[in-house]
């Protein structure tokens, strides 16, 4: 089952929508809600640095029956050094984005803690493209 | 800690979510990072931020958390209260700082929140 979302690089408002409803949409799947949550968190960041850096994108989310791969895909600067990028605390955000809530260089370190592969392919103005994996064991859902 | 307590204590104003005044909360987290929010809370938790945008409401909705308290007198526009509503989550303004919203929070028995180690 696949889900595809757009991802606005102009209007900040709506940041974190298309996150929102995946989350909702494994929920009514019945997927572990560990896992969803994890999911939720590293979309989340994920959405919000297209948003921010990447002037937009698509979001889409695979699930299957022992994992959630999303993918981010946007075609904005990239990322010139992706080990400084992963580094807790370093960012390149503007001060307004700071002003609401994020920009601490917090992301791509809370994705990597919270997925079992991150994955990002990203090189100076060809755009960059992170794909997230969560596995989980199918057992586990809240119905089983 | 029930909501309603959490609403007197902090002599706030619920701007939506009657129906959870009897949920029971154990833990907190003071924070206007919402990826710090997303970095640490594990537990049920209130939220208290002085960040009124619409990625406040998103992050705690993400995080399944159902209380979010505004401080320092901030109160959210009426399109963020709506879409707290239509997550089925609790919105509370108070006139406390942050510093003494939590203050008060621990001072009235919410002691959980979780640590993390200096690395």
């Amino acid at each position: 089952m696949k889900f595809r979302y757009e991802v606005s690089g102009e209007d900040m408002s709506l940041a974190g929508k298309a996150s929102g409803e995946v989350k909702r949409a494994l929920g009514r799947l019945g997927v572990n809600p560990a896992a969803i949550k994890r999911t939720a968190v590293c979309m989340y960041e994920a959405e919000m640095n297209m948003a921010i850096h990447g002037g937009g994108g698509v979001a889409e989310a695979e699930l299957s029956p022992d994992r959630i791969v999303v993918t981010m895909r946007d075609s904005g600067p990239g990322i010139p050094d992706l080990e400084l990028a992963m580094q807790e605390g370093y960012s390149t955000a503007p001060e307004w984005i700071r002003e609401m809530g994020f920009g601490a260089g917090m992301g791509l370190p809370n994705m990597k803690r919270n997925s079992d592969e991150l994955r990002i392919d990203s090189a100076p103005g060809s755009g960059t493209t992170v794909t997230i994996m969560v596995r989980f064991d199918p057992n586990e859902g809240p119905g089983a | 800690m029930k909501v309603r307590d959490i609403v007197a204590t902090l002599e706030g104003v619920l701007l939506t979510g009657e129906a959870l005044l009897d949920v029971d909360i154990q833990a907190a987290c003071g924070a206007d990072l919402m990826s710090d929010v997303m970095a640490f809370v594990k537990e049920n938790v209130v939220l208290l931020t002085g960040l009124v945008n619409p990625q406040s409401i998103r992050t705690a909705d993400l995080m399944d958390i159902k209380v979010v308290v505004f401080v320092r007198g901030k109160v959210p526009p009426k399109d963020m209260v709506a879409e707290a509503e239509r997550n089925g989550m609790a919105v509370v303004a108070t006139k406390y700082s942050m510093f003494l919203a939590c203050g008060r929070l621990y001072e009235a028995g919410i002691h959980g929140g979780g640590t993390r180690e200096i690395r």
